[in-house]
């Protein structure tokens, strides 16, 4: 592994790869949140599952944190790189004229997303971590849902979140069908899941936000 | 037509460069790109300045050479084609017109708007090649049957002329679309196949030795390219990558 990641293509190989796991988590994290929304019943229960199987916790969890932390990390020493490669910069340089903002500016949005996380940890994983392995206390598997929407009381939370999903929905225009195209997937069906990766980039921000509102909303 | 330019001036590699204004007047929209800096220059000669150093060649839109990132722009702002067959009715009287060389730190100036790209020449030199059997029973090529859309994606990857625009356009200073253009020219066709996996991963090293940035499908360079070079090469180049890769 050390030796292909030296390469350019390696690094963007494990960049894409990356990149869709966390799409595929965030595509599961939206499906449990929405529950929120319909049912509060059907929320606790799939929470309480996620917060205490093993194969979850004990597996997949530390394999997400590694794809999240891999994929900024990785993403900075990218632009790092980039910015080493130009040298001396343009005077003139109309980057509007061949290429999208969102293309351009993944740093930025990617930053944004990882300043959400810290406030996102803050919020829901320390008090979980703290509630099960520091304090030790008793499980009730109908907590979760009263310990998330009260999160949702507080008006400046509610703009930080939708802030963070637009950014989130930025990235993810660039980002999801760029992953593709780095893993060499280029060819007569790039056209159709373009449309696909657009439309996922779009309405999957967009429901967080929604249920963030909807919870704000509803607690006025 | 009366414009402004302002122009890149560097004296050589290790000097500090700066833009400089020049005033023209007198400029034909029929006229080249570069009759234009060819006006200017006579002018500055005339006055017995230092005329503005500028690659060119064949000045027919093949060779590659000419190399101006013009207000912003790679071979200026009209599409598939290179400095040298854009025309000045593509500006408006009046207008003001930078013109810088191609930034990348592969590419170092030579002086003014001249740009070193010799990393390109040792990018094909690392393996943008076949062996071909010399010794009199070489096979002729159109002996061997090759697959239409292979041969025409083939062929259009290597019209690529190595201007350098998709590395002058790219936010990364990225060469990747080169030097897929030239794996790619080889991987579709049955002569290329022998030296394939060698030649991804040597051409790659190369490339990553010389100091280009990392490809972040920005896709200005498929823009910006003067011969429609097309990112699906790059997508074929990472997967005869890691596919080389895998094999060892």
């Amino acid at each position: 592994m050390g030796g292909i990641i030296k390469s350019s293509v390696a690094r963007k190989f494990a960049m894409a790869l990356s990149g869709l796991f966390l799409v595929f988590f965030l595509l599961q994290h939206f499906t449990i949140n929405f529950t929120s929304v319909i049912s509060p019943d059907i929320f606790n229960e799939l929470s309480h599952f996620m917060g205490n199987n093993f194969v979850v916790q004990a597996l997949l969890q530390p394999v997400l944190i590694f794809g999240v932390i891999f994929h900024f990390i990785m993403g900075f020493i990218l632009e790092i790189q980039n910015r080493n490669a130009r040298g001396v910069g343009y005077k003139n340089y109309n980057g509007n004229a061949n290429s999208s903002w969102m293309s351009r500016n993944m740093i930025y949005s990617g930053a944004v997303i990882l300043a959400f996380l810290g406030l996102h940890f803050y919020d829901f994983w320390f008090p979980e971590i703290s509630h099960k392995y520091i304090h030790g206390l008793p499980e009730d598997p109908t907590r979760y849902y009263e310990e998330t929407i009260v999160k949702f009381k507080d008006l400046w939370r509610v703009i930080l979140y939708v802030v963070s999903f637009i950014f989130l929905m930025l990235h993810l225009l660039h980002g999801f069908a760029s992953s593709f195209q780095s893993v060499g997937f280029n060819n007569k069906y790039s056209k159709g899941l373009q449309g696909f990766t657009k439309a996922f980039a779009i309405i999957i921000p967009l429901g967080f936000i929604f249920i963030a509102l909807f919870h704000y909303i509803n607690q006025l | 037509m009366k414009l402004t330019l302002k122009i890149w001036r560097q004296d050589n590699a290790k000097t500090k460069g700066k833009m400089i204004d020049y005033p023209i007047d007198g400029i034909e929209g029929d006229m080249s790109f570069l009759e234009m800096l060819d006006v200017l220059n006579e002018e500055l000669v005339a006055k017995g300045e230092e005329p503005v150093e500028f690659d060119h060649d064949c000045r027919e839109g093949i060779c590659g050479s000419c190399s101006l990132q013009i207000n912003g722009e790679p071979h200026g702002p009209d599409r598939l084609i290179t400095t040298c067959q854009l025309h000045m009715r593509s500006f408006k009287d009046g207008d003001t017109i930078t013109i810088e060389p191609f930034r990348a730190k592969a590419f170092p100036v030579v002086k003014d708007l001249i740009v070193d790209r010799g990393s390109f020449d040792r990018i094909q030199q690392a393996g943008g090649y076949v062996s071909v059997n010399t010794s009199g029973n070489t096979v002729d090529a159109n002996a061997i049957p090759v697959n239409k859309q292979n041969a025409d994606d083939s062929f259009a990857a290597a019209t690529c002329i190595g201007c350098g625009a998709c590395v002058a356009a790219c936010k990364n200073a990225s060469a990747m679309l080169f030097t897929s253009a030239k794996v790619s020219q080889y991987a579709l066709l049955p002569q290329g196949q022998i030296e394939a996996t060698e030649r991804v991963q040597a051409m790659v090293r190369q490339m990553d030795e010389e100091g280009f940035g990392n490809c972040s499908n920005t896709g200005a360079c498929e823009i910006e390219c003067p011969k429609g070079i097309s990112l699906e090469n790059i997508a074929r180049m990472n997967r005869e990558y890691m596919s080389a890769t895998s094999k060892g």
